[in-house]
């Protein structure tokens, strides 16, 4: 990973590395460490002393009902907006794939929303959708659906779920594309010539050629789902009604900040990097062997 | 691959558009809200043609703000996203690509630990580490400040591991020409390797732009005061919990001014913005 040829020189480099370094040890080293010392603390309602728990904080949030429905209902989640997400982008991948007169402007047209931001997302979503104002919520109700997505939980998620996809297919798309574009067209024209229709062509052939995209694409939708929905949940529901779209990250928000129980949401945050740092390794692993391919 | 082939790509055409209406629905009924009348909005009346209100909305929504809730013109906000925003791009490629240079240019003790050390931070996003951090801030009196909002956002390494993959790729003859030439390395740095990189600082921008425009949780904890708030902070402070009193227009044309300059970025720099997605993920 080095050059051959190199400067010799005892302090630049140092010079050189140290802003980067500063700035990842006191915002990224010195807060991890604070949030794994302070998941063993636990502190009394005002505040005034903090006693070393060990696993207290861990064991108490493994022992809550509540906690498991949220590490489920996050999961649920993720899965539910990368399949949605993926197989309506796969489409239009395969779609934009032709040779089509205008291509390039469909391209265009299909990678803004990439651009919109996850609280903006969740204010379009909210306002199309809203029970009493929205104009899509009118031909739900001429379609004889009770829709309140304020006050039903399963229509929030439904809600949640739809305008988190909505914002990823422009991703996936892009990154199918690449995908799409990458398999060579001499092994298409071969099945085409042993008589394989398109249809049996896309599964026998695309399909699976695409499989490293598509696993990519899943770990990077998982992830999204974690922590990029947090701004849409936040302006949507903030979480509710009851606790019905409540994520983990959502989780750590709440109970820090407004339940004020440090302890536990630095414990969550811990389980959340561990989750993270597993995905991201699957990942690591994942792309090496695509390089070795 | 003749067997009906006009069909076929008359059914791609249909399916293309349909998708994008999907796509752009949401934001045609966000532009549509913003020129309408507030009561006729708040009375589930809206048309979904575009209104008469476009002037006096944008005026009120960029230089006023809101009558009720934060009050904040949104001119303000866009300002506090973009300093924020460049801030972030900027501050990243500036550190990133000096490190980057040093680790791949230098031979010295240390260096692979640093490299590790910068290297772990691509797997942590800010807000697992959300409190902590926003204690640290706090403790060094820059909550409310543009360090503030930016530098924790810095804190991460996919700049770094961008350059140094491109500077590997760079021919060592281009650096034993310079030596010859009498080049020491700050001056190869400057002269040589900067301009070739070009191209990946300008990709890896308009990727950090959007990421730092489009933040949304980091900002929300930090800023107190309604003048450092940015733009996607203030839209979730005028969704009032009473919908009654919810500005509809003002709401939705701020959403609207929200997306122009990132989608604008994602528009025009289409190239650039492929390449430097696909360059971060890897």
């Amino acid at each position: 990973m080095q050059k051959q040829p190199i400067f010799r020189s005892k302090l630049l480099p140092y010079a050189l590395v140290a802003p980067q370094l500063a700035i990842v040890l006191i915002f990224f080293y010195w807060p991890a460490l604070q949030a794994v010392i302070q998941s063993f603390l636990l502190q009394d309602a005002f505040g005034l002393s903090t006693s070393f728990v060990w696993f207290e904080n861990y064991v108490e949030l493994f022992s809550e009902p509540a906690y498991f429905e949220t590490i489920v209902r996050t999961f649920f989640f993720s899965f539910a907006i990368a399949a949605s997400s993926l197989s309506v982008a796969l489409l239009l991948a395969v779609m934009a794939d032709k040779p089509l007169r205008g291509g390039a402007i469909y391209r265009t047209l299909l990678i803004w929303p990439y651009a919109v931001a996850p609280p903006v997302v969740g204010v379009l979503w909210v306002f199309m959708l809203h029970p009493s104002l929205g104009v899509l919520s009118r031909y739900l109700r001429a379609a004889g659906i009770e829709w309140n997505p304020l006050l039903d939980g399963d229509q929030a998620a439904t809600l949640v779920i739809l305008a988190a996809a909505w914002k990823q297919i422009s991703y996936n798309f892009l990154f199918f594309l690449a995908g799409l574009a990458a398999i060579p067209k001499s092994v298409l024209e071969a099945a085409a010539i042993d008589g394989a229709r398109p249809m049996r062509r896309f599964w026998t052939v695309t399909f699976p050629l695409l499989s490293p995209t598509i696993f990519f694409l899943l770990v990077v939708n998982i992830v999204y789902a974690f922590f990029d929905t947090f701004g849409i949940i936040d302006t949507m529901t903030r979480g509710g009604p009851g606790k019905s779209t409540e994520t983990l990250v959502y989780k750590v928000y709440n109970d820090g900040l407004i339940g004020g129980n440090l302890g536990s949401s630095a414990a969550q945050s811990v389980i959340l990097m561990i989750m993270v740092i597993v995905l991201t390794g699957i990942q690591f692993r994942f792309v090496e062997r695509k390089v070795t391919y | 691959m003749v067997e009906q082939e006009g069909f076929r790509r008359y059914v791609a055409h249909i399916i293309l558009w349909i998708g994008i209406a999907i796509v752009a629905f949401p934001v045609y009924v966000a532009f549509v809200a913003s020129t309408q009348d507030n009561a006729l909005i708040a009375n589930g009346q809206m048309s979904l043609l575009p209104g008469g209100h476009f002037f006096e909305v944008y005026y009120q929504t960029i230089f006023v703000g809101t009558s009720g809730t934060t009050r904040e013109p949104v001119g303000n906000m866009m300002l506090n996203s973009l300093v924020m925003a460049l801030m972030v791009a900027v501050g990243k490629i500036a550190i990133s690509i000096i490190s980057a240079y040093a680790i791949v240019y230098f031979r010295f003790p240390l260096r692979m630990p640093i490299f590790w050390l910068i290297f772990i931070t691509l797997m942590l996003p800010v807000e697992v580490r959300i409190y902590p951090t926003y204690k640290i801030v706090a403790d060094l009196h820059m909550l409310d400040s543009y360090a503030g909002l930016s530098l924790p956002l810095i804190a991460s390494a996919t700049a770094t591991l961008l350059f140094r993959q491109f500077f590997m790729t760079v021919p060592d003859e281009l650096l034993e020409a310079s030596r010859i030439d009498g080049a020491g390395p700050l001056r190869f740095f400057w002269d040589t390797l900067l301009p070739l990189s070009r191209t990946n600082m300008a990709a890896l921008f308009v990727i950090l732009f959007i990421l730092g425009w489009n933040q949304y949780l980091w900002p929300l904890l930090i800023t107190t005061r309604d003048d450092m708030q940015t733009i996607q902070i203030g839209i979730r402070k005028m969704m009032t919990t009473n919908d009654a009193l919810t500005e509809w227009p003002i709401v939705m044309a701020t959403a609207v001014l929200a997306m122009l300059p990132p989608v604008f970025v994602v528009v025009a720099m289409q190239k650039l913005f492929v390449r430097g997605l696909v360059e971060t993920e890897k």
